[in-house]
């Protein structure tokens, strides 16, 4: 490597970080420095205000309340069919395995309307039934908890599968064989070294869940104090004049995801200059 | 994050796959029917009630749909904007990636940190970002809002971290005696570079333009503030389908939705293959 990068010209290795750096620069980290003045504009004056104001608070706890709800169901589904994919065989594996990253590449304005379609109470698929039940999904909780799963859902896979895959199956051989059960197989061998690949995932979820907008926008119903999450409230304050407003509670998200980013950037191990994928 | 969809992109993990992996135990049967119900229930059957809601509206209530004049302006705005879009990750996007494995100086990882912050922010949070440098105030005096300049950067934004995240790995896992066998044969730089690396990146390289085209053509969020959603100018596909949904037109919806359900479809197949190809190189 020393060998390679001494017989490059330092001028081009130069011209090369300069571009990236400018590029970055311009694109990502000049703006999102402003957002962070804009919103401590006049010190924690606007942050203080957006606090006090009780539907912008219903709609941050209700933001958390969902995000997190998500991120379980995500972690224990993610896990599992992790294992599934990983440590077994079945007809229609491969299929699942491309299936699962599928809410990667899908609109967000697309799973809000699928969900209408199937969870809607008036004529959806399902909806008119399950409100019978007492089940009200789409314009409450239970329909923001399913879209904020559906846009975060393959996150805590894709990191959890290589990890299975890296340290095969040896020692949970080894393990099954001197007697233990599945259960405790699991928890002693194959979970301590899946964890980080868990917490990145997790991480990754809770940054993803708490910003999802669109579908939520959709299936909410974004009524203020009710179902209005946090993402709504920016959107709603900017459109409203409220500038400062939209730039504090936005301030406040962006904390959030990068604290999330910097969890899975900064505290995981450099691999050779790549994460692995 | 994104780039995980490649699992198994390094050629090393290939390799290390278990050699046994065993049949279903009872255990993990009930675990996968209980796995698959509920992504049945979450994704399947309304990603199916999309498309059997456009069905029902026949051939006909499709294409009048999407051949609307004020919606096939939009579907053609997304498409260009995206492949434009998708043009600039392929390129700014390797060379990021490269930077980020070959060259090292002091922040790199602050480097790393910013190519995440456009995953994690949320979308609409990303719309004020570029509103707070390229909108009517920001400091640069440039003002995109409203035009058409405003979708390409916002289409852009959010997806600077797929070329980067896919290409990495495989840089970095990339064997240098190729390279330094070609040195010292003569080759210049751009040779070695065009012969060697590149042929070797590009699996990848498609693999995050693909991710990046279709998060480029579904994007909503990050528009919304920003582009103004003139009708003609700079409305996209994802803020046809929300009108319609509004105007409770959900066939009409459906129809464009179909469309945008279409390529992810192509995409994720798309990436599925070049996937294998890769393993397959390794």
């Amino acid at each position: 490597m020393a060998d390679r990068s001494r017989r490059r010209p330092p001028l081009g290795r130069w011209a090369l970080r300069l571009v990236v750096v400018a590029y970055l620069g311009l694109l990502v980290a000049w703006p999102v420095g402003l957002v962070a003045r804009n919103a401590l504009d006049g010190g924690l004056a606007n942050i203080r205000d957006i606090l006090e104001e009780p539907d912008t608070v219903h709609a941050l706890r209700l933001t958390a309340g969902v995000a997190l709800t998500s991120v379980a169901i995500n972690t224990v589904f993610g896990v599992g069919i992790s294992l599934l994919l990983v440590r077994h065989r079945f007809p229609g594996r491969r299929l699942l395995s491309a299936l699962v990253d599928l809410p990667l590449s899908v609109s967000p304005v697309v799973v809000g309307l699928a969900l209408v379609l199937v969870y809607g109470g008036r004529d959806g698929w399902l909806g008119p039934t399950l409100e019978d039940l007492g089940l009200q999904v789409i314009f409450a909780p239970p329909g923001m908890v399913m879209a904020t799963t559906f846009v975060a859902l393959p996150l805590v896979v894709r990191e959890v599968v290589p990890v299975l895959e890296e340290i095969g199956t040896e020692q949970e051989e080894a393990a099954h064989s001197l007697g233990a059960g599945a259960w405790a197989t699991f928890r002693r061998i194959t979970l301590p070294s899946i964890r980080w690949a868990v917490v990145y995932g997790v991480a990754l979820s809770l940054a993803r869940a708490l910003g999802e907008f669109g579908a939520v926008k959709i299936v909410s119903g974004n009524v203020a104090g009710r179902t209005r999450t946090a993402t709504l409230v920016v959107e709603e304050k900017y459109l409203n004049f409220d500038q400062g407003g939209a730039y504090a509670t936005a301030f406040l998200l962006t904390l959030v995801a990068v604290a999330c980013i910097a969890v899975v950037t900064l505290v995981r191990p450099d691999q050779s200059g790549g994460r692995s994928p | 994050m994104t780039a995980a969809a490649l699992d198994g992109a390094g050629p090393a993990t290939s390799a290390r796959r278990p050699r046994h992996p065993g049949g279903l135990t009872p255990a993990s049967g009930l675990g996968l029917g209980v796995a698959l119900v509920w992504f049945s229930l979450l994704v399947l059957l309304p990603l199916a009630a999309v498309a059997a809601t456009t069905a029902e509206g026949g051939w006909g209530g499709f294409w009048r749909a999407v051949t609307n004049e004020q919606t096939a302006a939009a579907i053609r705005l997304t498409v260009t904007q995206a492949l434009l879009v998708t043009a600039v990750d392929v390129v700014m996007g390797t060379l990021v990636a490269w930077v980020l494995v070959r060259d090292s100086f002091p922040g790199k990882r602050l480097l790393e940190l910013l190519i995440d912050i456009p995953f994690a922010l949320p979308t609409i949070v990303a719309g004020l970002v570029l509103l707070s440098l390229y909108g009517p105030d920001g400091p640069l005096g440039v003002d995109v809002t409203n035009r058409r300049p405003a979708v390409f950067l916002a289409l852009l934004f959010v997806t600077t971290p797929f070329v980067v995240r896919t290409v990495q790995p495989v840089l970095a896992e990339l064997d240098p005696e190729a390279e330094e066998a070609a040195a010292s044969l003569g080759a210049g730089r751009l040779t070695i570079f065009r012969r060697i690396v590149l042929p070797a990146i590009t699996p990848a390289i498609a693999a995050g333009a693909a991710l990046a085209f279709a998060r480029g053509m579904g994007e909503y969020g990050s528009l919304v503030l920003l582009s103004g959603n003139l009708p003609f100018r700079t409305e996209v596909a994802s803020v046809r389908i929300l009108a319609s949904i509004e105007s409770d037109d959900l066939p009409a919806a459906a129809s464009v939705a179909t469309v945008l359900l279409v390529v992810s479809l192509a995409v994720i197949a798309a990436i599925d293959l070049l996937q294998r190809r890769m393993v397959r190189r390794g």
